[in-house]
């Protein structure tokens, strides 16, 4: 070997010595949207800090994201029907598609091989191959009539199912994609009037898709499909004047918690309580303004809740035992998520118009710190992986 | 300084609520014609002030927004675009963001903005909505 190769494999070594990343898992990592940018921030939990920006992701003014089994990539659903696979240990775009003209959110199947996405512009949900999205199935939400509707509410479901709900026509579908190709649909109409969300619960057997056309909400037990939906909470505030809603709430962080499920209601300053044993409002609970996010700490003891436009600047804790307000505080004009880190010792709430995240203790409510993010909403961390209907 | 003031006024008739039955709606035309120093407008002071307007148009993106997009193309609300919105009448929008739409998610702004701030919000949106500074 003569001198010159010698260093040419030397220098060759040192190079990729220097560029061969640094090993990390991601189990404290997650994803902020920044929703006028079209960007995202890559953080992490246990110093609390931004590792990077991914850009490039179109319009993000309403989006959430879905994770891969392994905690790697992030599925990011944007407003303008945009789905964008992203690294988050490399910090990039691994794929992007633009799959309708606008959508609402998505699911990632059981066996994380597939990723839906609800669309409200055409109405439908198609699903892709969460390797490299390519499109594996399209299954446009058609009423009777034939008619188009946006599709709310999509989760994922045990035995690589998926379920959503029909905004204009008021009927929840439940596909089963063990075999892509060809997506088996049972389809329950009349439900009640226009479900605007839903959720499942945690064990993925309770579909429930709250309404905002009438009070109530719908309930589809997924070991007892054949005896459909049922209708519960019905005429919850019968009589009641309702107030404006000046933002739909959501339903993903409904709050179950043990027997009792923590729901907003709609038109009402008011978080009902549902006892999931008999599915009937066992309490109310008043508070600030039209609850938007009604999410459970991860032991269940606490629910923080955040609010609606024109109360969207204050956050409301609930001590779930004793159904009382614990504390209330403002972190600024418009709170739109909170996410818990994985175990809970800590809220993360997005402050649109401070942009900033805000970092909390959720045992003293003690603020720790801030990260800078433009226009932030919604906080997604990566143990929602491992979790149905997240 | 001499005005020649020309001033029709034909105030619209309240809007119905709900938004079922017709309009009337009339021209309002107000005028001023200064003849030292060219065209001004007089009515100034009916619309929202420069700061208000950029509070406004933050309203219209980031809450309007919230069903309509940020970008107005729509989401569980319609699209406020102005291919969609430029033909429709004026004052018939301006009532249903004051009263909003009852059998329909869309609720009242009429706590929040005047009607001269809602008839702003309108021309904007027909001609097309400024973006946040």
């Amino acid at each position: 070997m003569s001198l010159n190769t010698m260093v040419a494999v030397l220098a060759a070594s040192l190079l990729s010595a220097c560029a061969a990343p640094q090993l990390r898992g991601t189990g404290d990592l997650g994803v902020v949207i920044e929703r006028a940018k079209g960007r995202v921030e890559i953080v992490e939990t246990s110093g609390r800090s931004v590792l990077g920006k991914v850009d490039g992701l179109g319009d993000l003014s309403h989006a959430s994201l879905n994770y891969s089994r392994d905690g790697r990539y992030a599925y990011v659903f944007g407003r303008d029907g945009g789905l964008t696979k992203v690294d988050l240990l490399e910090q990039r775009i691994v794929k992007r598609v633009m799959q309708s003209g606008n959508s609402i959110g998505g699911a990632i199947s059981q066996d994380g091989k597939l990723v839906a996405v609800a669309n409200y512009t055409p109405g439908g949900v198609k699903v892709f191959d969460s390797n490299t999205l390519e499109q594996v199935a399209d299954i446009p939400a058609l009423d009777e009539t034939g008619k188009s509707s946006k599709v709310v509410g999509l989760v994922d479901a045990p035995g690589n199912r998926f379920v959503w709900s029909l905004f204009d026509a008021g009927e929840i579908w439940v596909a089963n994609l063990k075999n892509p190709a060809s997506p088996v649909l049972e389809k329950f109409r009349n439900i009640g009037k226009e479900p605007y969300d839903a959720m499942i619960t945690a064990d993925g057997r309770y579909y429930l898709a709250g309404l905002f056309g009438e009070d109530g909400l719908a309930l589809l037990d997924l070991w007892d499909m054949p005896s459909g939906v049922k209708r519960i909470l019905n005429g919850y505030g019968k009589g009641e004047q309702k107030l404006p809603v000046y933002k739909m709430p959501h339903l993903e962080g409904w709050a179950a918690t043990g027997n009792e499920l923590l729901v907003p209601a709609v038109g009402r300053h008011e978080v009902l309580v549902v006892d999931q044993n008999h599915w009937q409002e066992v309490g109310r609970i008043a508070v600030h303004g039209q609850p938007v996010f009604v999410v459970a700490r991860p032991d269940n003891r606490q629910v923080w809740v955040n609010f609606a436009f024109p109360h969207n600047d204050t956050v409301q804790v609930i001590d779930v035992p004793s159904r009382k307000i614990v504390h209330t505080f403002k972190p600024g004009k418009g709170v739109l998520h909170i996410e818990f880190t994985p175990r809970g010792e800590q809220a993360w709430l997005s402050v649109r118009d401070e942009n900033r995240v805000e970092v909390y203790d959720s045992e003293s409510f003690e603020k720790l710190g801030d990260l800078q993010a433009d226009s932030p909403s919604g906080i997604f961390f990566t143990h929602r992986a491992h979790r149905t209907g997240l | 300084m001499r005005f020649l003031a020309l001033d029709v006024k034909i105030l619209p008739v309240p809007a119905q609520r709900g938004l079922s039955g017709p309009f009337f709606y009339g021209l309002l035309c107000c005028v001023a014609f200064n003849v030292l120093g060219g065209v001004k407008n007089v009515l100034a002071d009916e619309f929202p002030s420069l700061r208000r307007q950029a509070d406004i148009v933050r309203l219209v993106r980031q809450d309007c927004g919230s069903c309509h997009g940020m970008t107005l193309a729509g989401g569980l609300g319609p699209a406020l675009l102005p291919a969609l919105l430029h033909d429709k009448p004026a004052e018939s929008l301006v009532a249903t963001i004051l009263y909003g739409r009852p059998g329909t998610p869309m609720p009242p702004w009429g706590d929040f903005l005047s009607e001269n701030e809602a008839r702003w919000i309108v021309d904007k949106l027909q001609k097309g909505f400024p973006d946040e500074p």
